[in-house]
């Protein structure tokens, strides 16, 4: 078991054709993953890396039967991108894309309330279940399958708590990059629930950073309803406020949402927050 | 990105939101000739520059005289202004709004933003306006209210009438709220803001409603569609080296140690500054320099870094994923070979192709260090910083 992806999902890539898609198309392909087609509009017809292109996300999902989709288009497109999934029924959506106007976001947001589609993203680096499928852009050969569920807002720092998980033999279960962006699709919150509930997962490494309120949040729902064993770190003790620390959501304002009220929290819901970045994986084999 | 008061005023106009009559001048003559034109005996010398707080630190001052408004500009005009929200070096007053004064009856708050937790754009508004809007939020909460609008209905006019009503207004003054509140909507959305800012909102002794003062920030990503926003940009109100960054694509930020870091991504970044402190060192910067990176890319970025004459010693951390180690360490190399390396560097490389940019580096005959594990580079850098 693993959540919300695994070695069956059918996945399509939007933005198949371009340079990114194609790099990590070819990527996700030799990792395994059951990658059955792309669509780049106006190039509907044609194959590429040997899989069929479609010129709607609707012909690829009739033609294929894909439940996922990976979105690799610049930003001034990523919106639209993102809706033509939702509307042609993909249940999944992983949004790799950086700097979409926050405005556009928020429209995406109240126009898939209800729709029962999940978007991943945007501005992350995607979800991989070790050994099964590889949706996003992070380097494969780092992953173990194994029992730990990694979630986080920053790429290089889930890619660093998979190096120390591997390292000390843990494996994960799956990964998911939630995305630096002030707003965007799943939250803490909304994997949290699925690690706890899915077998596989023996414990939880949850990577969060200054800006916002969701570490907040994720502290209440782990206090009331998680059993597993959670090792936390929030980056971002040093940054200065009124900056934006490269992701467009890791910024303080107005005293809110810096690390230390965050480590706080967490700390005052029972959880095991390190201090260093380099000792995710020591404490996880240790809350085991 | 920031703006100064004056453009975020000329913005207003076209969005009908009343603000003062008055002029951006860059010389106390020019000064003085927009004081005598807008008439009157009072005007306010207003010094442009991006940072609240100017007013407690004489970047605000009233005049009573045209000599006055000429004496205060010679003043102001080519001195830093330091607010709390500048820093000790300040920014440079290159600029000034002069402005009619007006009679206050009373000051109101009212600012437009993006909620994260709600994903909508709010209205916040405060009877107690003038004042800083996080200490009446954190002292006297219930002199707050906000309302979120949603995407799909946009601003309605019962919403204007529950803030007009909240902040005590009446009769004429319920519609004209409205319209400015209407006004703040469209041009939030026309130009893509992040944040809009009134504080104050005056209502004068006629009864009029007036933006004494307007803050507007635009979303980063989105500034490129806006070219009229983005020729506002005044470079001289931003870090040097934080604006040389930009032109390369790199996230550059100054901060106070002496320890420079270079990182790839800015979740990365920032766990190493926190490293390095948690070491016992100061990060003197964060840099990411992102994922599709080049080796000129890394080079400027390593240029940047030794720029600053406060570090003693640089930390390298590359986690490569999309960004190849190989890569890094010719960047590195390029620099090296450009400018005269005196400090040490400290290099953790882990990922794709960590082995050939471990390769690369040894034997150069350099200050390098390779350490393979974070935590112990980490160490050799604040202990290499504190030798030096």
């Amino acid at each position: 078991m693993s959540i919300l992806i695994d070695k069956d999902t059918k996945v399509i890539c939007q933005g198949f054709t371009g340079k990114q898609g194609t790099f990590h198309s070819q990527q996700a392909l030799d990792y395994g993953t059951r990658l059955v087609g792309g669509v780049t509009p106006e190039r509907g017809g044609e194959t590429h890396l040997g899989l069929p292109v479609f010129n709607t996300v609707q012909d690829a999902v009739n033609d294929t039967g894909a439940t996922a989709s990976v979105i690799y288009v610049p930003p001034f497109y990523a919106a639209d991108a993102i809706l033509e999934a939702v509307d042609a029924g993909i249940q999944l959506i992983v949004c790799i894309t950086e700097g979409i106007p926050i405005l556009q976001m928020l429209r995406v947001k109240a126009a898939m309330a209800g729709t029962g589609a999940l978007l991943i993203g945007p501005n992350c680096p995607g979800i991989i279940t070790p050994g099964a499928c590889k949706i996003g852009i992070m380097p494969a050969n780092i992953h173990l399958p194994g029992s730990i569920g990694i979630v986080s807002r920053s790429g290089t720092l889930t890619y660093e708590s998979v190096h120390q998980t591997t390292a000390q033999g843990l494996g994960q279960s799956t990964c998911v990059g939630i995305g630096g962006d002030p707003i965007h699709g799943m939250n803490f919150v909304d994997v949290l629930s699925r690690f706890q509930a899915d077998p596989q997962t023996k414990g939880i490494v949850m990577v969060g950073e200054i800006g916002g309120g969701e570490e907040e949040e994720a502290a209440e729902y782990i206090k009331a309803h998680v059993t597993k064993p959670v090792v936390a770190y929030i980056a971002g003790q040093t940054a200065p406020p009124g900056k934006r620390m490269g992701h467009a959501g890791a910024i303080v304002t107005g005293g809110k949402g810096t690390a230390e009220g965050k480590v706080a929290a967490l700390k005052a819901a029972g959880i095991e927050v390190v201090s260093s970045p380099t000792d995710i994986g020591v404490a996880m084999k240790g809350c085991l | 990105m920031n703006i100064h008061e004056y453009q975020a005023k000329q913005l207003f106009l076209h969005y009908a939101i009343p603000a003062p009559d008055g002029k951006q001048a860059k010389t106390p003559e020019a000064a003085e000739q927009v004081a005598e034109e807008l008439g009157g005996d009072g005007w306010v010398v207003k010094a442009q520059v991006h940072a609240g707080g100017r007013g407690k630190v004489g970047g605000v001052k009233l005049a009573k005289s045209l000599a006055e408004v000429a004496e205060f500009s010679r003043d102001m005009l080519g001195k830093r202004l330091v607010t709390q929200q500048t820093g000790a070096e300040g920014l440079p007053i290159n600029s000034l709004l002069i402005e009619k004064t007006y009679p206050i009856k009373r000051e109101l708050y009212l600012s437009l933003l993006v909620d994260r937790s709600s994903e909508r754009i709010i209205f916040i508004a405060s009877a107690a306006g003038g004042m800083d809007i996080e200490t009446v939020a954190h002292e006297t909460p219930e002199q707050i209210i906000s309302v979120p609008i949603h995407p799909a209905a946009g601003l309605q006019g019962y919403q204007c009438r529950k803030v007009a009503y909240a902040l005590g207004l009446k009769g004429s003054q319920i519609k004209a709220l409205g319209k400015i509140m209407q006004g703040l909507y469209d041009l939030f959305l026309a130009k893509d803001a992040s944040q809009i800012e009134i504080n104050p909102l005056i209502e004068t002794d006629s009864g009029e409603l007036i933006a004494l003062d307007a803050k507007i920030n635009f979303d980063d990503n989105a500034v490129e569609a806006h070219p009229d926003i983005r020729a506002m940009k005044d470079a001289e109100q931003e870090d040097e080296k934080e604006n040389k960054a930009q032109q390369f694509g790199l996230n550059y930020i100054t901060l106070e140690g002496n320890i420079g870091c270079m990182v790839n991504g800015a979740g990365l970044a920032m766990a190493t500054m926190d490293l390095v402190k948690l070491k016992g060192g100061l990060p003197a910067n964060f840099l990411d320099v992102g994922g599709g990176t080049s080796v000129e890319k890394v080079c400027e970025a390593f240029k940047l870094i030794l720029s600053d004459h406060s570090v003693k010693a640089v930390l390298v951390n590359i986690f490569g994923g999309i960004v190849q180690c190989d890569i890094i360490a010719a960047g590195i190399l390029a620099a090296v070979e450009q400018v005269h390396v005196t400090v040490p560097v400290v290099v953790r490389l882990e990922g794709t192709n960590a082995e050939q940019g471990r390769a690369l580096l040894s034997n150069t005959g350099l200050n390098l260090y390779a350490a393979d594990d974070l935590a112990h580079a980490a160490e050799q850098a604040v202990a290499l910083a504190e030798a030096a």
